[in-house]
């Protein structure tokens, strides 16, 4: 098993040597205030990942992990520094030109799933397609969730999945745009063992076949091995 | 008290949370909307209180059909008791300028013996307090006649055969609040110029008074003598029984606006109880903490119960201070009723603000409250064990049980209250039906639509129960404005239409049998169609059948009213095309029999059947009559018709004045002016002037009930922003997750913006097409119009409702488009 997953490993190191950067970070920085002090979350963190790469963002509780992803998916605006996404320079752009970016090059994962309640499982999945103007969103969405293994559930609502069958529409959700790029926070923080290890497996399926580069957050020492490369991060210090 | 202390730390935390603004609001509209009215009406009741002895003019009065007997007036003056006498009835009057029908009153020197009658020497003059009343040869004229017939003072007018100088103008009457009938103004005169005028004949409707002041206890003695003896035509007001007329009609329609009022409350009480439960729902883990940290079950309730408590207290205060400023504007559009100034209200109506406000609070925040109480300690450890929720239903059964006591204390008697709160309860139910159909309908057709419109229509299905309540509780106030605007309008518009050009709009009343062939002549004469004139004898019922009739008799006031006065009797051969019959056959030519043929309506009041016999009282002599048919009559023909006819040779040797209508062409006001000139005893009613006041007083009453209504829609928004605060997590957290997605500033809106004009277009279509309905049956079944659909209210109701709520809407969520995504996620999650 070992063996395997080294030589994957290597495999996806030597294929990234030869990649093009997919996501720059440079000087990151996010700072909030407090009435006593100012609280320095994530100081100066600057990296790369290649693309097609896999990535895991370990460290303790508290350490910055969460706060890093988000600046890195532009979900959050940080105090200073820069982020490349492929290319494209995130915070040059607005609120709405990040969120183009991220319906174009970027899915995520959440650790509570963060379906939408009010819709059905395939709704869920077509909601990113839709909203980058797909023509066949039904059909596509339709058949990621078959390729999860929910093509019977497609017109179950969230609360009648279980906490698995959530996460994987979740993944479903997040890879049917075919991003270049898929941020996923703590993936498998909220299932069971068995549960989260088919997530994994899932995770990294998708990962071989779409080529995305995936960067995770984890506590997860089992999937933190299955990544090509670590990202450690403490007292908001990043070493890559 | 210690709770008392963390319970005001709290809520300073707790205030900006939406539903302490929406608490707070609620109850401010629903105690602003109540003490409104509240203020208004307390105002009016101050007058009427302040001068009821003022209303009538002395401490007593004795009120008869005839003059007054003999023995009254003197056992007055044995009785130490100042006295006075009144003389009332309408006739024409002429000046230089015209002729206009006026209520002439004759006074005694002594008139009047309580308040003051104030004058001026020109209408726009400052007035004064006068002394007594008008000098013989003089009279003072109410303050339309100065311009209608040229009555200035100095001038001379014609009240029947005699000319009196006009003395002075009136600016105020003791004994008349109430201004309703501005077209026939007041000409008070000397008793002593009676006589001259030649008005007072057989069959005129004259009504004389006598009052009596004094000692209150030689009235109270007078009064214990003189109501025993009364007879039939007679009856007795004092100050405390001064429920005349004006207090009853005043009463009625202050209890119409209170109830009007009390829609809105209905309505803040959704609000009220979206609020609380929001409210329970994210106190429910400090709730849980608390308890963990050793506060008992009694703590937790009483530092959340003290937080509602001072929201409502603040609601209820500025309520009332907005109440207290709202009813100036009642005051001012209702002013015109009033010929009296109306003193300042009272504090009554901020204790029944706060009374309402109370009920609202304790009504619908217990419920929650109590499921704080059962918070399960355990809950600190393990967020997912569920609360025990109250039936909803049972839990707020107090609550709308204290409602519908409001409403039914509110509406004055419990059938009144019962159709009030069947009203309701209908409005609401019919609303939420028609709302979850449409709602399920519209859901329904998600699937077909794109993008951004799916999403919010797929939140408005999820939401179905907060969707339904937004939906009715705007609908409801969307279609009470569309009535009092929109609708009622048109029907009035559309009545007026459908009324012929040659519509008669003129009555002209008192015609003398000898006249009859003078005034065909005169109509003749003047190249004018010849009016129908009909007979009229004055009579009293005594008896249906064996039965005597007495006013007591009767539960029904207008029964009443009937059986009290003397009834306009006819006599006809022909049954008249605005006539039909609808029990019994109309009498055959030459039948010798006496028969009568009775109004339906009335008979139906009565309890009158056909082959009944009605014995009749007409100036002392008795006969009797068999009720051989019943008659269906169109009243708006606008001729004069009869609740009473008899057949030929019944009614003819009794004393019988004349009535007729016709149609006077615009212009030839001259017709009227000539007919008057030449039989004085004749009065001439203008029905154009009357319904011009009806319309007016119409208007006014309505703008004053859709003030009111304003309220409903106040508090339909308050409860928008309720159910918008109630969601507001959601749609935050959906607003990120779609961020995150991709979703730019514009989908996001959009998103919003479908689920908001949804429920606005819902709310306007439950509006509109309540409307619509109550439209159709008010033509239909009330004015006899044939309904005619328009397009203007649905499109009205429609835009109201979808542009109102979806700027509302877009306006409580802008947090949901402003917030940064992953704040936005944490915060929820």
């Amino acid at each position: 098993m070992n063996a395997i997953i080294e030589e994957e490993r290597r495999l996806a190191a030597a294929a990234a040597a030869g990649q093009p950067v997919i996501v720059r970070a440079e000087g990151l920085t996010k700072q909030v205030s407090t009435p006593d002090h100012d609280l320095v979350i994530v100081r100066q963190a600057s990296f790369q990942v290649a693309a097609g790469e896999s990535v895991a963002i370990v460290g303790a509780s508290g350490s910055g992990k969460s706060t890093l992803l988000g600046l890195l998916a532009g979900l959050d605006v940080p105090s200073a520094g820069r982020v490349w996404i492929d290319g494209e320079d995130l915070f040059a752009k607005d609120e709405d030109g990040r969120a183009r970016l991220r319906g174009r090059l970027v899915g995520f994962v959440f650790q509570s799933f963060q379906l939408l309640p009010a819709l059905t499982a395939v709704e869920n999945v077509m909601l990113p397609l839709e909203l980058a103007g797909a023509r066949d969103a039904a059909a596509r969405a339709a058949r990621v969730l078959g390729q999860v293994g929910l093509g019977e559930r497609l017109g179950h609502y969230p609360r009648q999945l279980s906490g698995g069958e959530q996460q994987r529409v979740a993944v479903a959700r997040a890879f049917a745009t075919e991003p270049k790029l898929l941020f996923a926070d703590e993936p498998t923080g909220n299932l069971d063992s068995a549960t989260g290890a088919q997530m994994i497996e899932l995770l990294f399926s998708m990962n071989r076949e779409h080529g995305t580069t995936l960067v995770l957050v984890t506590h997860d020492e089992a999937l933190a091995d299955r990544c090509d490369r670590r990202i450690a991060i403490a007292g908001g210090v990043v070493s890559a | 008290m210690k709770n008392l202390s963390i319970a005001m730390k709290m809520l300073r935390r707790n205030a900006q949370a939406g539903e302490a603004k929406v608490l707070a609001a609620a109850l401010f509209v629903a105690v602003a909307s109540v003490t409104t009215v509240g203020f208004f009406a307390d105002r009016v009741r101050g007058a009427l209180d302040r001068q009821a002895n003022e209303l009538l003019g002395g401490d007593l009065v004795v009120i008869a059909d005839h003059p007054v007997p003999r023995p009254f007036v003197e056992r007055a003056g044995s009785d130490g008791l100042d006295v006075a006498a009144t003389t009332t009835f309408p006739s024409m009057v002429s000046g230089q300028a015209g002729v206009s029908l006026s209520e002439i009153k004759a006074v005694s020197r002594s008139f009047p013996l309580r308040g003051r009658i104030r004058v001026a020497d020109a209408p726009a003059a400052p007035d004064r307090e006068a002394e007594g009343s008008p000098r013989p040869g003089t009279v003072w004229v109410g303050v339309p006649l100065v311009s209608r017939i040229g009555a200035a003072v100095g001038e001379s007018i014609r009240v029947g055969n005699a000319t009196l100088t006009v003395g002075a103008i009136i600016t105020r009457e003791p004994d008349s609040v109430l201004d309703f009938f501005g077209i026939a103004p007041r000409v008070l005169m000397n008793e002593a110029d009676l006589a001259a005028t030649g008005l007072v004949q057989v069959g005129s409707r004259v009504t004389y008074r006598l009052l009596v002041a004094g000692d209150a206890r030689a009235v109270a003695r007078y009064d214990a003598r003189v109501r025993p003896r009364l007879e039939r035509g007679e009856r007795i007001e004092g100050v405390r029984d001064a429920r005349s007329e004006v207090r009853v009609s005043l009463e009625r329609a202050q209890r119409f606006l209170g109830l009007a009022s009390l829609l809105s409350v209905v309505l803040a009480s959704v609000a009220v109880a979206l609020a609380a439960r929001r409210f329970s729902i994210r106190q429910t883990d400090s709730a849980a903490m608390m308890r963990c940290l050793g506060a008992a079950q009694a703590d937790i309730f009483a530092i959340n119960a003290w937080q509602f408590l001072a929201l409502a207290a603040a609601g209820c205060a500025a309520g009332t201070l907005a109440g207290f400023g709202a009813q100036a504007m009642l005051a001012h559009w209702l002013s015109a009723f009033f010929t009296v100034a109306l003193p300042a209200p009272g504090w009554r109506p901020a204790v029944q603000g706060a009374v309402i406000g109370m009920v609202l609070v304790l009504g619908f925040t217990i419920p929650p409250l109590l499921r704080l109480r059962n918070v399960p300690t355990l809950r600190v450890l393990r967020s997912d064990i569920a609360v025990a929720e109250p039936s909803s239903l049972v839990a707020y059964a107090l609550g709308l049980g204290a409602l519908s006591a409001l409403i039914v204390w509110q509406a004055g008697d419990a059938k009144l209250g019962g159709i009030a709160l069947g009203g309701f309860a209908i409005a609401l139910g019919v609303a939420a039906v028609a709302g979850y159909g449409l709602i399920r309908a519209l859901s329904r057709l998600r699937a077909g639509a794109s993008g951004p419109w799916r999403y919010g229509l797929a939140n408005l299905r999820r939401r179905t129960g907060s969707s339904l309540v937004q939906v009715m509780a705007l609908g409801v106030g969307i279609m009470a404005m569309l009535l009092l605007t929109l609708v009622r309008t048109d029907l009035i518009v559309k009545w007026q239409k459908s009324m012929p050009a040659d519509m008669p709009n003129r009555f002209a009343i008192n015609v003398q049998t000898d006249q009859l062939p003078l005034v065909k002549d005169y109509f003749a004469g003047l190249g004018l169609a010849t009016p129908d004139l009909y007979p009229m004898v004055r009579g009293r019922l005594v008896a249906i059948g064996e039965r005597a009739v007495s006013p007591a008799d009767f539960e029904d006031q207008r029964a009443r009213r009937l059986v009290e006065r003397e009834f306009n009797l006819s006599w006809a051969q022909e049954l008249r095309p605005d006539n039909r019959i609808v029990a019994g056959a109309w009498w055959k030519p030459g039948a010798s029999e006496a028969q009568l043929s009775v109004e339906e309506g009335i008979a139906k009041t009565l309890s009158i059947g056909v082959g009944d016999t009605l014995t009749w009282d007409v100036g002392g002599t008795r006969f009797g009559a068999k009720v051989t048919s019943l008659r269906k009559v169109e009243w708006d023909s606008f001729k004069a018709n009869f609740f009473v006819i008899a057949s030929p040779g019944v009614l003819e040797s009794h004393p019988a004045s004349w009535i007729t209508s016709f149609h006077l062409p615009a212009g030839r006001e001259e017709v009227v002016n000539r007919l008057v000139e030449r039989f004085p005893n004749v009065s001439v009613i203008d029905l154009t002037a009357i319904m011009g006041q009806v319309k007016r007083i119409s208007d006014q009453v309505s703008r004053a009930v859709e003030f009111v209504f304003l309220f409903a829609i106040a508090a339909g928004l308050v409860v928008l922003f309720a159910a918008i605060t109630s969601t507001q997590d959601e749609r935050v957290f959906e607003g990120a997750v779609m961020r995150t997605l991709g979703a730019s500033r514009r989908q996001i809106v959009l998103t919003q913006l479908s689920e908001f004009l949804a429920i606005g277009l819902l709310a306007g279509l439950v509006a509109a097409a309540g409307a619509v309905g109550l439209a159709m049956v008010l033509s239909e079944r009330v004015l006899g119009v044939p309904y005619e659909f328009d397009w203007v209210v649905p499109v009205a109701g429609l835009l109201a409702g979808g542009a109102g709520v979806a700027i509302a809407g877009l306006l409580g969520t802008r947090k949901v488009v402003d917030s940064p995504p992953l704040a936005a996620i944490r915060a929820v999650t």
